[in-house]
């Protein structure tokens, strides 16, 4: 029987060699006449152990990693086509402590099966949600996300439910289903993964929010930055389409769906939902005010349902297990699982899906294992580059929108990025407003200028200006941003900001230069 | 560099093949730019006149992406991450040496049009951070100064 080889073609696999991994195994097959084959799957979400080798033995799949060209050889030399001893063996994959303490239910799949193979996905548990979809009436779909508990996983957590209640319930000659695939907060790659690993699963989950709310078009808005997640993407819709899982009748179902990909063009503000359609329309990446809201007046001005990647991959499971199940995890008003992101200065990077609840200081020092670079952690930046820098004391915060929000923080992508006893918070609070001013759209003033008097007035700190001064301007010009911003990209650079300013004060002065100067 | 009348031609040709599409402009300022390697002065009108909007228009989305080009790169182009995540792991101070090293900032190619350098925000690859990525899919972990100089010379030999 041929053995099969998984190397995987996530892009963070690549970024650490995985395709002149595939090539040597490959190569090492040909040279040595062996019965198996290469597949190249998404990541299991390890991914300081990328490229990450697994064998399918009788017993199940062993992992090899971080595997380099130089390793090849000997792993064939050791037998790990049986899952021979090696210094890189890890054992079996699941058992992988990272991995054994996960609750997969979004990322099934991703990691385990061909990424582009409609039949593999299949065989894992694929278009059992779209089944049970077609077989009920648009409002039962509605209520049965609704009753999950699911919330927007782009970071606003929105109930999905009620979203496409409001859509379902509006009238218009054509309604749209909009992915927002534009992943562009740092720390964060869950989208980027899903779409590499399990495209499928986010074509399903478009399919259904379409017989759930008579929309009969979908657009996957992907950021330029993700040229892998672009080509998978496209070659997966070409097979569903060719298998009519999309088309002019969905599954036989009588019922039209389908799917076109449109790429960005490196603007960070079209991951607002109303950005990113006007760039669908072929317009300047502004924000549009709302009301109308898109579910009313959306794509082309018809009523659109605009959700993330991950809520709606997280759709096609709660179809096919019902609502109970989904509901059943997570805590408080935070139902389901989140694929947590672990990033930045971590020894365990990669992807972690639990349910919600978890306490920060688990996710950075029990699972994440602390610091890449072995130093103490100084502050963990979480939601991305609009999300509050927590510091130690802070550790118990709990995974969950409202008590993040308690804190003065937010989950945003769930993206999590460390940083250790190096970093200047100075810098970085100065970071939050210039990326603002680089990436705003310029249609409101606070987030627009407000963004450059923030860098200037972080200048003044760092070249002398009396400190307590120039925190009374941020702090004032924060609630100004905040509250006066027509998006989250002006309303929520003051989070990091304000982090700073609470809880690492000491580090807000002027740089060693002028100190030494004066 | 192509003639005025080539580049008009040429435009035509691309913008006919999505003018189907709702919303074609964006995916025809794409295909210009992967066509010229950056979107001609002499696109934009054509651009307009293919899917009946104003020459405007067709410049006002052209500049409001940081994607799109208005003039050539250098044969190649490597973007280095400056996000958050990459910051965790010395992005700046590998983004200064290469500046140092190349004696170009950001935007800027090389003297010999071998190189451009641009900066991008998040590639993603936050987990194994700091990340870049050459062209248009060459994507780079864990980089530091010799794996720089490795891809520096590669692409200026």
């Amino acid at each position: 029987m041929t053995v099969r080889i998984y190397v995987p073609r996530d892009a963070a696999a690549i970024a650490l060699g995985a395709h002149e991994v595939a090539a040597a195994v490959a190569n090492e097959i040909v040279s040595r006449g062996l019965d198996a084959s290469v597949v190249r799957n998404g990541s299991r979400g390890m991914h300081w152990l990328e490229p990450l080798v697994e064998v399918d033995t009788p017993t199940g799949r062993i992992a090899y990693g971080p595997v380099s060209v130089a390793d090849v050889a000997s792993l064939f030399d050791a037998d790990f086509l049986n899952g021979g001893s090696h210094a890189l063996a890890l054992g079996a994959t699941e058992e992988i402590p990272f991995f054994a303490r996960q609750t997969r239910l979004t990322f099934a799949r991703c990691g385990i099966t061909d990424p582009v193979s409609l039949t593999d996905y299949e065989a894992h548990g694929g278009l059992v949600g779209l089944k049970a979809a077609i077989a009920m009436t648009p409002s039962d779909v509605v209520t049965t996300v609704t009753d999950s508990g699911l919330r927007g996983r782009g970071g606003a957590g929105f109930p999905t439910g009620i979203k496409w209640r409001t859509v379902l319930d509006t009238a218009g000659e054509q309604k749209y289903i909009v992915c927002n695939a534009d992943e562009g907060d740092s720390g964060t790659f869950a989208d980027r993964m899903i779409m590499e690993g399990d495209p499928f699963v986010l074509i399903e989950g478009m399919a259904i929010a379409g017989l759930a709310t008579e929309a009969t078009k979908g657009y996957v808005y992907i950021r330029s930055e993700y040229p892998h997640a672009i080509a998978t993407m496209e070659e997966a819709i070409a097979t569903a389409r060719a298998a009519t899982v999309l088309g002019a009748d969905v599954l036989g179902s009588g019922r039209a769906f389908d799917i076109e990909v449109r790429v960005g063009a490196g603007s960070y503000v079209c991951g607002e939902e109303t950005s990113l359609l006007n760039s669908i329309e072929g317009k300047r990446g502004v924000v549009r005010s709302k009301p109308p809201l898109p579910a009313h007046k959306g794509l082309f001005g018809m009523p659109t349902v605009i959700n993330n990647v991950i809520s709606l991959a997280s759709v096609p499971v709660i179809l096919a297990e019902g609502p109970a199940q989904y509901q059943e995890y997570g805590v408080g008003r935070s139902r389901g699982t989140i694929p947590i992101q672990l990033a930045g200065n971590i020894k365990h990077g990669g992807l972690f899906e639990a349910p919600f609840g978890m306490t920060l200081g688990e996710l950075v020092t029990e699972i994440g294992g602390g610091t890449h670079s072995g130093r103490p952690i100084k502050a963990v930046q979480v939601g991305g580059p609009l999300g509050a820098y927590f510091p130690e004391s802070l550790f118990d915060t709990p995974f969950d929108y409202e008590a993040f929000a308690a804190k003065e923080g937010l989950i945003g992508h769930a993206g999590v990025t460390v940083f250790d006893d190096t970093a200047d918070m100075l810098k970085q609070a100065r970071f939050a407003m210039e990326f603002c001013a680089i990436e705003s759209c310029g249609k409101c003033t606070p987030c627009r200028i407000g963004s450059t008097r923030g860098v200037e007035t972080f200048d003044e700190i760092a070249a002398g200006a009396d400190v307590d001064e120039q925190i009374t301007l941020i702090t004032d010009l924060c609630e100004t941003m905040k509250f006066g911003s027509l998006c989250a990209l002006g309303g929520f650079t003051p989070y990091p900001v304000m982090s700073v300013i609470t809880h690492f004060r000491t580090d807000l002065k002027p740089t060693a230069a002028v100190q030494k100067a004066e | 560099m192509a003639e005025a009348s080539e580049i008009k031609e040429r435009t035509a040709a691309i913008a006919a093949e999505y003018t189907h599409l709702e919303g074609p402009l964006m995916p025809i300022l794409h295909a210009v730019q992967h066509s010229f390697g950056y979107v001609p002065e002499e696109s934009v009108q054509v651009i307009a006149n293919a899917i009946n909007i104003a020459r405007a228009e067709v410049h006002g989305t052209l500049t409001f992406y940081p994607d799109f080009r208005r003039e050539p790169a250098g044969k190649h182009v490597l973007k280095l991450c400056r996000a958050e995540a990459c910051q965790s792991l010395g992005a700046d101070q590998i983004a200064a040496d290469i500046k140092a090293n190349l004696g170009i900032d950001f935007h800027e190619t090389t003297a010999d049009g071998a190189l451009t350098l641009e900066p991008i925000f998040c590639l993603g690859l936050c987990s194994c951070a700091p990340a870049a990525i050459l062209d248009e899919s060459r994507v780079i972990g864990r980089i530091d100064a010799d794996k720089v100089a490795a891809l520096v010379a590669e692409v200026t030999s």
